[in-house]
């Protein structure tokens, strides 16, 4: 036997080499970009049996791809899903992971402390297509149990909560979903699959935008959604996982696939009917990012401790978010969840609001400032008046942040250079304070 | 993760990889006609592959256009595997005819768990696996699986 199959191999071997074997045509030992839109057939019975779905075969691109599929299963293998389906962006798994299994009438239970974008969606999909939502504050678990209803089917979070730096009880949560026989999805972008892994926590999905960390460079937008196989879906609480399909002649997809039925209607029906697919060759990025991801990740947690920490000491800083402080009330969550670090996006205040905000961002010179995180390069952002600009005041406390809130995705830039610019900006605010004085 | 009652050695990669790559024919005990089930979707797969495939379903006389048998002691000719598709408590009984028949693994679909039949193929010599799909194995392990974005947990820098 040539292969190991029995071997558990480590994160950061699997991070290089789960997905992909060298290209067997040529040996070609990076993974080739296959910028091809369809594919041609061996023959009629061949072609049949693809579209029948009794074949793993390659049809057309917006359904797969074989530079996109390194990229689901290298993310599935790292998170210890039984498998992933790649989107055009993060919003795009997430829209087609909910669409995949809830119908008009369902109920989501949601964490309050969500990215602003996908607090837009879910509201969006409460309006349009009439889904009950109810966003909670998601560190007391009480809360979540109170939130349940007779047709609550999901419960929602994020692991590293944008930008308030909560750090959800997955373990807690998903022992409340699986009780009321609900599902627990989990947008985990902030840790990645090298911090944390959800689904050995309990959660079902899981989902990423690639846009970030994983792609590491801000370079592309894409994103993922893999899902664990252990959901018991035809648990009579879901009947468009486990009804016949009348898109594929009444097949019932999850008796049928079993551990790979949800996967197999996330990518047979959402993705090939939403169309969201993603490019190859932003999976081929994906890829390169994916394997620095380790490298990267320690990285990144030891800049943002040293900015953090530092932070705290200084002057006219106040609520430094960073769940990787001892001070964090979220710090025995984050040893339990997060043990390799919490990643290195987190918010801080300036006394001052909007204004001392804008003179802050105004006085930088190093950090970028722009709407994304998760980059090699340090960015920086106001997220009132901006990412979460349609939130109004109350929904801004219930995401935990302030008028005068500043988020910081730490790079991985000399850490004495970021924090020397960040003097500078802190000493812009308080001149601005005594200017105001005189 | 192994259900309780499914000992580690009978969900072995290596069991399982040389089940597959040295059977040829294959009896699949509770194979449906309806294209629609698992089993027709399991048994379509395997014959694509290139294994013969032997139907044990004493409701049907041809499936996937082969002869169905009522049962594996009415096969004619010797088979190499013997793959379950029955409710778990059927399992012991189709054990003790896939011995007498001289088979050399019993298979055991996912959720068919009966730690009684795996014992009893196991002490009539016969390799065992259980809990496992047959067409996802060989899919994983020999097939295509890795195009639709499953894990299939291999990792090999081999051309």
């Amino acid at each position: 036997m040539r292969e190991r199959p029995a071997k558990e191999f480590g994160f950061d071997t699997r991070a290089i080499h789960a997905g992909q074997r060298p290209e067997p045509y040529t040996g070609a030992r990076a993974v080739p970009i296959f910028q091809t839109t369809s594919y041609v057939f061996e023959d009629p019975d061949s072609a049949a049996a693809y579209f029948n779905l009794q074949e793993y075969g390659n049809t057309y691109s917006r359904i797969m791809n074989p530079t996109v599929a390194v990229f689901e299963e290298r993310v599935a293998n790292l998170e210890r899903a039984a498998g992933g389906v790649a989107f055009a962006s993060g919003l795009a798994a997430q829209a087609a992971a909910l669409f995949t299994m809830l119908v008009p009438g369902d109920h989501i239970v949601s964490s309050a402390a969500l990215y602003g974008g996908s607090i837009t969606q879910l509201k969006h999909l409460q309006r349009k297509l009439g889904l009950e939502i109810t966003f909670i504050d998601p560190d007391d678990l009480d809360r979540w149990r109170a939130a349940l209803r007779p047709n609550t089917k999901l419960l929602y979070g994020e692991t590293i909560g944008n930008p308030g730096g909560n750090v959800l009880d997955l373990e807690g949560v998903a022992t409340i979903a699986h009780a009321h026989g609900a599902a627990l999805m989990v947008d985990s972008t902030f840790a990645t699959p090298y911090l944390c892994r959800p689904i050995e926590w309990g959660a079902d999905i899981v989902t990423h935008s690639a846009t970030k960390f994983i792609g590491g460079h801000g370079t592309s937008i894409g994103g993922v959604a893999v899902e664990a196989g252990t959901f018991n879906w035809s648990n009579g609480r879901f009947p468009v996982v486990a009804d016949p399909s009348p898109a594929y002649h009444g097949l019932a997809f999850h008796e049928t696939f079993g551990v790979y039925g949800y996967l197999m209607k996330l990518r047979a029906e959402s993705l090939r009917d939403l169309g969201a697919a993603m490019s190859p060759f932003n999976a081929f990025l994906f890829l390169l990012g994916l394997e620095t991801l380790p490298l990267r990740m320690t990285r990144h947690v030891e800049n943002a401790v040293a900015i953090a920490s530092w932070l705290e000491r200084q002057n006219g800083v106040t609520n430094v978010r960073y769940p990787g402080l001892a001070s964090s009330p979220y710090r025995a969550l984050a040893r339990k969840y997060l043990p390799l670090g919490a990643g290195s996006i987190f918010s801080f205040d300036l006394p001052g609001g909007r204004t001392a905000g804008r003179r802050f961002i105004e006085a930088l010179n190093l950090w970028s400032h722009l709407a994304n995180v998760g980059d090699a390069k340090s960015l920086v952002i106001h997220p009132a008046s901006t990412t979460h600009r349609q939130l109004s005041d109350e929904e801004l406390t219930a995401a935990g942040i302030s008028a005068g809130t500043i988020r910081l995705s730490v790079g991985l830039e000399s850490a004495p250079d970021l924090i020397e610019d960040l003097e500078t900006g802190l000493r812009s605010v308080a001149e601005m304070r005594a200017e105001a004085r005189v | 993760m192994s259900e309780p009652g499914v000992p580690e050695r009978w969900q072995d990669p290596f069991t399982i990889l040389g089940i597959l790559t040295s059977a040829k024919t294959i009896a699949i005990v509770g194979l449906s006609p309806n294209e629609l089930r698992a089993s027709h979707f399991v048994g379509f797969y395997l014959r694509r592959h290139g294994y013969r495939i032997v139907p044990v379903n004493p409701r049907e006389k041809t499936i996937l256009g082969e002869t169905s048998y009522a049962s594996l002691s009415e096969i004619p000719f010797p088979v190499d595997v013997v793959d379950v598709f029955r409710a778990p408590d059927a399992v012991p009984e189709i054990a003790r005819e896939a011995v007498r028949a001289g088979a050399k693994a019993l298979w055991c679909q996912y959720n068919v768990i009966s730690p009684e039949g795996g014992a009893i193929a196991e002490q009539g010599g016969l390799r065992v696996v259980m809990d496992r799909c047959m067409k996802v194995e060989h899919a994983r392990h020999l097939g295509r699986m890795h195009w639709l974005g499953f894990n299939t947990g291999r990792i090999s820098a081999r051309r």
